[in-house]
């Protein structure tokens, strides 16, 4: 790990001043992703500012129809939040999925949407959810946050403050885990709302977490796994690495929709 | 006897300062004016070192010195060496290319030694290693070990034309031959055994320091065997000789045999120290643990399996190609030869076998000793081949086992070696009933109506253990003898402790040899310290591995307690004026036969210390005794493991749903130590036959080097083991023990993958079988099957 400063900010006005003040500092979320690659010397931040000591970003709480997640909870608080349970279990079962207990009671929903890993869950149950991405700035939909392996629309200066996903009829994530690893080396999360079927899909893209268009449209039209059985499946834009060719994913992206539909 | 003495599970003394943080390894020891090693490392497979420009790292804060190849070669630092000479048919001897500790002009694979920076802390030692700017010549490099031999590869050294190292053999070749020509079947199979990262949890590390008052040096190393690695470093490296050198490996937190070796960083660092007269420390972390600690397995094979028309096995025959890397590790030559091809006849009567082994060089980490070292690669051959050829045959693949195992012991197979007890047959029946057997219909069945593939797998492997018999070894190429030394000092008080040459990285030797002692001696085992890992404590050892502490190490302790028995008898006699064959000993107590004089042991301890009953003319005061005990042959531990696998068609993902193991460790000393022995083997052979498989790509990069793409066996990954014991005991050495370190790793990949292609119908998947692995060997399925 390189020397670096470490700012620690007790409010948003706080840290909206430590970023204007240290252009390319970088944000610590929990830093299940940050640290590593600080330890291995493959990040190099100078500034390094921490959201750990905001506790407005902190926080589960349900309103008009969506849950509301502050940015820097915890994988383990939505895992184990009554509120996420009632109103989407599916949610919590996917945090409750995420890594291991330490990485779940450090990491966060902010931090690993910020992130974007192509292996990350919670990417997939932003975008199949509909969810919107609060900012210091702004309001983002799901749909036009995620634009690439580890990319976001987020602006240098950009902080997630909560997420709003708005409360499904039927919400399941099913996930195929690289044996190594343990991230997603498939995961589709499907969500049944009154405005139609979304189904995303994690861990397999070239460019990251997308959705499945006809799969949407084979369970609007029937939600159940037999409506998308023998779906093919586009092998072209998945990524192929030693533990997954394109199109055993391609393959495992059909068991893995047909389990979450259940 | 006491209760807790052999036989007795007593929970192991040493997990309290384990599990309580309160352990000292080599990381947790800071020496006054330390500073801190890094090693700049080759990026390349293979290339020529133009130059290194080390000026501007120098320059850098904290930097205390920096040295290359040139710089211990200009202080005449000798190479690591290959401690086993093996001859290749021809009768030349093995062609190796030297191995620096530190690169002279070339490096050859990712992860080889260029250079190292010293400094006052440890990022600065970073920071300036980031500085040094080697150029390089990047070469070709090869990779591949069934490939590396042909020409036009590149060449790994100039010593080893081809890059191959020898070409060994063992066995009849003529007879193996005649035995083909006749036989009613044969079975072919082309294994690959996949190579494996050691990954102990304590990463290697050292510390060298300096005294220049008394020109002594002092190593505190991650070693299984600290007198073997003062050894090398004294003779062979020219450090020091051996009593200025001392040599300390603390508490270490798993070896797997990848700690048995001298490697580059700890020669280094004690060399060093005395050149900057400062300690030198260096640790490794988890990325230069994949690159460097020595990798495991990795042979290319193909194996034939002769068989008449009843059923009997008539020869067998391999050709293995097995990969060295890119230089010969301690004992790498060895592994593939002599701990392999002696144990190709498994439990079976096997007339005539031939095996021959290129040993050969490649642009990758050097291959070692890993848990089982050779023979989990023979079992693998073996278990595989009589698996196959019972389904070839239309035969149950227990009953064609039973049909061909060795029944007469002494056996003496056509390789070596000569088994001396055993009963194969009372380990197959007790594992056919433990698993269930007559019942695995009813499961697959079962299996079938979920949409799920069940197979079931047997590995009926032997191993030879207790290495081993000092001239047995060195007939056969060995450069030291493998034998193992016993000090027991008796304090006045009657407590004991015990030096071994034996040294424990997680076995729980301060817990089994305190219970040996509690056996012999009658002494509770909170009486009993266990000394070992340093040279300036115990005079000489020959440290562990090879399942060799209890069978070797422990018999030690048994002939040196033998010999404090009689010396307390002669004082026990005299403070009891009788004479010295009228005492017997028993439970703790001396006493005189016919009469009712007893003492017990502390008060005869007490007496041959303060020596006011006995005439020291011909009675020397003290209670001390040592042993070197030499085995008299191997061990040869064996059983049957049956592994029961269910297989998701839709993912490929293998569960292991049951495992049964039955092994003969002949006398348990803590069946509860060695039931955990067994857990783990079987967890690792789990692993190497499921998830883990190191990679590199054709450049010779190292594509697993990390966590995130290799994987390793976790807990949700095996199910709970159903183990049992059974026991012929050891007649060669005085505990009656055989060893149990490694079985399961031996025993598990063999089972496995029997039960996989058991559930496929087919014989086409390598280790590992990933779930990718298996889906595709799912989609080449007989049709019958498939459905």
């Amino acid at each position: 790990m390189y020397a670096f400063d470490y700012r620690r900010p007790h409010s948003l006005n706080e840290a909206d001043l430590a970023l204007k003040a240290h252009p390319g500092a970088k944000l610590l979320a929990g830093g299940q992703t940050l640290i590593p690659a600080m330890k291995l010397r493959l990040a190099e931040p100078g500034q390094v500012v921490d959201l750990g000591g905001i506790g407005d970003l902190k926080g589960i709480t349900q309103k008009d129809g969506a849950i509301r997640i502050g940015a820097m909870t915890t994988h383990a608080a939505v895992a184990e939040s009554t509120v996420v349970a009632a109103a989407l279990p599916g949610l919590a079962a996917l945090a409750a999925g995420i890594g291991d207990p330490h990485v779940r009671n450090r990491g966060t929903i902010g931090g690993s949407v910020a992130n974007n890993d192509p292996g990350a869950d919670y990417p997939a149950a932003v975008l199949a959810l509909g969810a919107t991405v609060h900012t210091s700035k702004r309001a983002i939909g799901a749909d036009q946050f995620f634009n690439g392996l580890f990319s976001t629309v987020l602006e240098e200066s950009e902080i997630i403050t909560h997420i709003d996903f708005p409360v499904a009829e039927r919400f399941a994530y099913a996930k195929f885990a690289n044996p190594a690893s343990r991230y997603a080396l498939v995961g589709v999360a499907v969500a049944k709302s009154k405005s139609g079927v979304r189904v995303a899909v994690t861990g397999a893209g070239a460019s990251g977490v997308y959705r499945l268009p006809q799969a949407e449209t084979a369970l609007a039209a029937s939600f159940s796994a037999k409506a998308v059985d023998g779906l093919k499946i586009d092998a072209s834009n998945l990524m192929s690495d030693i533990h997954a060719e394109a199109d055993y994913r391609a393959h495992l992206i059909g068991v893995m929709l047909r389990r979450a539909v259940g | 006897m006491t209760d807790q003495g052999i036989g007795a599970s007593v929970k192991r003394k040493e997990d309290l300062r384990f599990i309580t943080g309160k352990g000292q390894y080599v990381d947790d020891i800071n020496r006054q004016g330390q500073s801190y090693a890094i090693f700049v490392r080759s990026p390349h497979a293979h290339a020529n070192i133009k130059g290194i420009d080390a000026k501007a790292a120098l320059a850098a804060p904290g930097v205390l010195a920096i040295f290359t190849g040139e710089d211990l070669a200009a202080d005449k630092i000798g190479g690591l060496i290959c401690g086993w000479m093996i001859h290749s048919k021809d009768g030349s001897p093995m062609k190796a290319g030297p191995h620096p500790a530190l690169a002279q002009g070339k490096v050859r694979y990712v992860g080889d030694h260029v250079a190292v920076v010293i400094a006052e802390t440890l990022d600065q030692a970073k920071d300036a290693a980031e500085k040094v700017a080697v150029d390089y010549d990047v070469l070709p490099a090869a990779v591949d070990p069934a490939k590396t031999q042909r020409s036009g590869q590149p060449q790994v050294h100039a010593e080893a034309p081809n890059n191959t190292v020898y070409q060994w053999h063992l066995g009849d070749k003529d007879a193996v031959d005649a035995a083909f020509a006749k036989a009613a079947h044969v079975t072919k199979l082309d294994i690959v055994n996949n190579r494996l990262v050691p990954n102990a949890m304590e990463p290697r590390a050292a510390i060298g320091e300096y005294d220049s008052g008394t020109d002594n040096l002092t190593l505190w190393t991650t070693s299984q065997n600290p007198h073997v690695a003062r050894l090398v470093l004294s003779a062979f490296v020219g450090i020091a000789p051996e009593h200025k050198l001392r040599v300390i490996a603390p508490d270490v937190g798993g070896g797997f045999g990848s700690k048995i070796f001298i490697y580059a960083e700890e020669t280094v660092c004690i060399w060093a120290a005395r050149k900057i007269n400062r300690p030198v420390k260096w640790t490794a972390d988890r990325s230069e643990a994949f690159y460097s600690d020595a990798h495991g397995r990795d042979h290319v094979t193909t194996a034939e399996l002769a068989v008449d028309k009843a059923g009997t096995i008539l020869a067998l025959r391999a050709n293995t190609k097995a990969n060295l890397g890119a230089y010969l590790s301690t004992f790498a030559s060895s592994v593939p030869t002599y701990l392999y091809a002696p144990l190709l006849s498994g439990q079976y009567n096997i007339p005539a076998i031939y095996c021959e082994v290129d040993g050969v060089y490649t642009n990758t980490t050097p291959v070692d000793a890993y848990r089982g070292a050779g023979r989990p690669e023979a079992t693998f051959v073996i278990e595989r081949l009589v698996e196959v050829a019972a389904r070839e045959t239309g035969r149950d693949p227990a009953e064609f086992r039973r049909q061909n195992f060795i029944t007469q012991f002494p056996h003496q197979t056509p390789v070596i070696m000569a088994y001396d007890t055993g009963d194969y047959a009372a380990c197959l029946d007790k594992a056919l009933a433990m698993a269930d057997y007559k019942t695995f219909g009813q499961r697959k069945a079962a299996s079938a109506a979920k949409g799920k593939l069940r197979g079931i797998g047997f590995s009926a492997y032997i191993e030879a253990c207790g290495i081993a018999p000092s001239r047995a070894v060195g007939s056969l190429g060995a450069g030291v003898g493998l034998w193992e030394s016993a000090e027991i000092r008796v304090n006045p008080v009657g407590t004991v402790e015990v030096l071994t040459g034996s040294h424990s990285h997680g076995q729980g030797h301060e817990t089994t040899m305190a219970q040996i002692i509690s056996s012999k001696l009658g002494v509770p085992i909170d009486s009993v310290s266990i000394v070992h890992g340093d040279t300036d404590k115990v005079q000489m050892g020959m440290g562990t591995y090879g399942s060799r502490s209890g069978a070797v190490g422990g018999s030690a302790i048994v002939k040196a307690a033998e010999k404090v028995i009689a010396k307390g008898k002669r004082v026990a006699a005299a403070c009891m004026e009788v004479e010295e064959d009228q005492v017997d000993f028993e439970a703790g107590e001396f006493s005189a036969r016919g009469t009712n004089k007893k003492m017990t042991f502390g008060e005869v301890a007490l007496q041959a210390y303060v020596a006011h009953k006995f005439d020291p003319e011909k009675i020397e005061p003290g209670l001390k005794e040592t042993s070197f005990y030499d085995p008299k042959n191997f061990t040869f531990p064996s059983g049957v493991h049956i592994a029961e696998v269910e297989i998701d068609m839709a993912t490929g993902v293998t569960k292991v749903d049951r495992w049964t193991a039955v092994d003969d460790f002949g006398v348990l000393i803590n069946p509860m130590i060695v039931e955990g022995q067994v857990h783990g083997g079987i967890a690792q052979g789990v692993g190497q036959a499921l998830l883990e498989g190191a990679r590199y790509d054709e450049t010779g990069q190292l594509v697993t080097a990390s966590f995130m793409d290799y994987g390793m066996p976790r807990a949700a990954d095996v199910p709970s083991f159903n183990v049992a014991m059974t026991n012929t005991p050891c007649p060669s050495n005085p505990l009656g023990v055989k060893g149990c370190g490694e079985a399961g790793a031996i025993a598990a990949p063999a089972a496995m993958v029997n039960a996989i292609t058991n559930a496929l119908g087919h014989e086409g998947i390598a280790m590992p079988a990933t779930p990718q692995a298996v889906w595709r060997a799912i989609q080449k399925m007989p049709r019958k099957a498939a459905e």
